[in-house]
């Protein structure tokens, strides 16, 4: 096969040397797993994971009128968010359909894009793209940095021991600059799990130390597989499956992340105004497979003979044992549905968000 | 990867046990390694028949789905009823507790020895 060299993150030795199963995912050899998908949640949900995320892309937006340029980027008002504060948010086209779905954090000087790896290329050429007439400058600077991700009831307990940054006093969604065993870190009080825990951005040269100092201390390392199963049980959506160019943020059930308000214009928001007056096209729904069966990415919903739309993320969930997933649906589909799984219709059931939400202290 | 010499296999990593006229099958070490965490396992009714080749039923992990294809004809005389409750059986003892089904065989068709499955996996990495 003449497939193009998949990219390596700076951890890519110790998740061979740690055994892992890589695969390609998004054009990068990345862990999908390296003792078991189920073990590796369990041990987030009871104690402390470690996630290599470096994969994901840092966009940088700098210069005098970078507020401008990320107003008009993404579907968020950042204005609100105060240095130091992170917010998760949408990026649209004109349609109101997704480019990508990112965290925005402001930082003394610039703002920083965290932006799925899969789309980095085609995010830093649509955010140039509607920044051209801006004095404003958009950098990518993924490959400066490392990303990783300790998460579980241990973690904040785990890292307090490798810094003397007060973790305690950063809130949800909120950094700090500091260090980790004298490595420079941005200490970010963010995850993608439904479980506390920080994201480390790390220089690539210090990685690999900070990942063997947490994993001796005892987190367990964790791949994309469980990473996967983490985020769906905590109902956050995954580009992709749930968000794409042919679906708009209030469809995927993320208005939260939508200032259909907002003063300064952004990409996407007359489309999105109009559909919110007018009525969703589709809608997301979480649902609890109710037969036997499990549900997964693309098997058809249906409700009696006819097909309303399709399953987005669909697991067995390790930490309920039960089958869920979320669907895009038609907006007229009630509480009841079928999941076609390989042409047996199964019933379905629709649930509140998130499926699993942790029990705070 | 341990391939029991007694036993023989397919290409699309199924085990065959021969007792007189029935075949005991599952799936090989390798499969269940490859699938990871298995959660879900569709089995088929007993006394339903399948030809060789065909698929009879699923076995799902975490992340995947993946056909179970029948290594022989024949008419299903026991299914492992014990993995609807304990699909791990097939990641914890694939060549024991983890069977699947029992099938009487009225079709034959060319398997695989240890050796051949072995070279079959060899070539596949």
């Amino acid at each position: 096969m003449a497939a193009q060299a998949l990219r390596h993150t700076p951890l890519y030795e110790e998740h061979k040397a740690l055994g892992a199963r890589l695969v390609d995912f998004a054009g990068w050899e990345m862990p999908v797993q390296y003792e078991g998908i189920k073990a590796e949640h369990e041990a987030v949900r009871t104690a402390a994971g470690l996630f290599d995320v470096s994969h994901m892309g840092e966009v940088v937006i700098k210069g005098p009128q970078a507020e401008e340029a990320v107003q008009r980027l993404v579907t968020r008002d950042v204005s609100r968010l105060s240095v130091g504060q992170a917010g998760y948010a949408a990026v649209c086209y004109d349609s109101g359909g997704t480019v990508d779905d990112v965290l925005v954090y402001r930082t003394p000087d610039d703002f920083l894009i965290v932006v799925n790896a899969s789309n980095r290329e085609k995010d830093v050429a649509h955010f140039r793209e509607h920044t051209g007439d801006l004095d404003a400058e958009v950098v990518d600077e993924s490959d400066d940095w490392a990303l990783l991700a300790l998460q579980g009831p241990w973690a904040v307990e785990l890292l307090q021991l490798f810094t003397e940054t007060d973790l305690s006093s950063i809130k949800y969604y909120r950094y700090e600059v500091g260090e980790v065993e004298g490595a420079y870190a941005v200490l970010s009080r963010t995850g993608y799990t439904g479980e506390d825990g920080f994201e480390l951005f790390v220089r690539p040269n210090d990685a690999p130390r900070v990942w063997r100092l947490l994993i001796e201390a005892g987190a367990a390392p964790v791949g994309l597989g469980a990473r996967d199963t983490l985020r769906l049980e905590a109902g956050m959506c995954l580009y992709g499956n749930e968000l794409d160019a042919e679906t708009t943020p209030l469809e995927a059930g993320i208005g939260f992340a939508v200032n259909l308000d907002k003063e300064q214009e952004f990409v996407g928001q007359e489309s999105l105004r109009r559909e919110k007056e007018e009525g969703l096209k589709k809608k997301l729904v979480a649902f609890k497979v109710e037969g036997r069966g499990i549900a997964r990415h693309d098997y058809p919903v249906a409700v009696g003979s006819e097909t309303v739309g399709s399953v987005t993320s669909g697991t067995l969930s390790p930490t309920l044992g039960e089958a869920i997933g979320l669907a895009l649906v038609a907006p007229d589909v009630e509480d009841e549905f079928e999941v076609v799984i390989r042409n047996r219709p199964v019933a379905a059931r629709t649930v509140p968000l998130p499926f699993y939400k942790r029990d705070k202290k | 990867m341990a391939i029991p010499e007694e036993l023989q296999y397919t290409k699309t990593h199924e085990w065959v046990r021969r007792e007189d006229d029935v075949a005991t099958v599952g799936i090989t070490e390798h499969a269940q390694d490859e699938l990871g965490d298995v959660v879900f396992v569709e089995l088929p009714e007993k006394g339903a028949s399948f030809g060789a080749g065909d698929a009879f039923g699923t076995v799902e992990s975490v992340k995947a789905v993946s056909d179970l294809y029948a290594p022989v004809g024949g008419e299903v005389v026991e299914v492992n009823e014990a993995l609807n409750d304990a699909p791990e059986k097939i990641n914890e003892e694939p060549y024991g507790d983890g069977w699947i089904i029992r099938l009487r065989i009225s079709e034959e068709a060319d398997l695989l020895s240890a050796e051949e499955y072995e070279k079959v996996l060899e070539e596949d990495e």
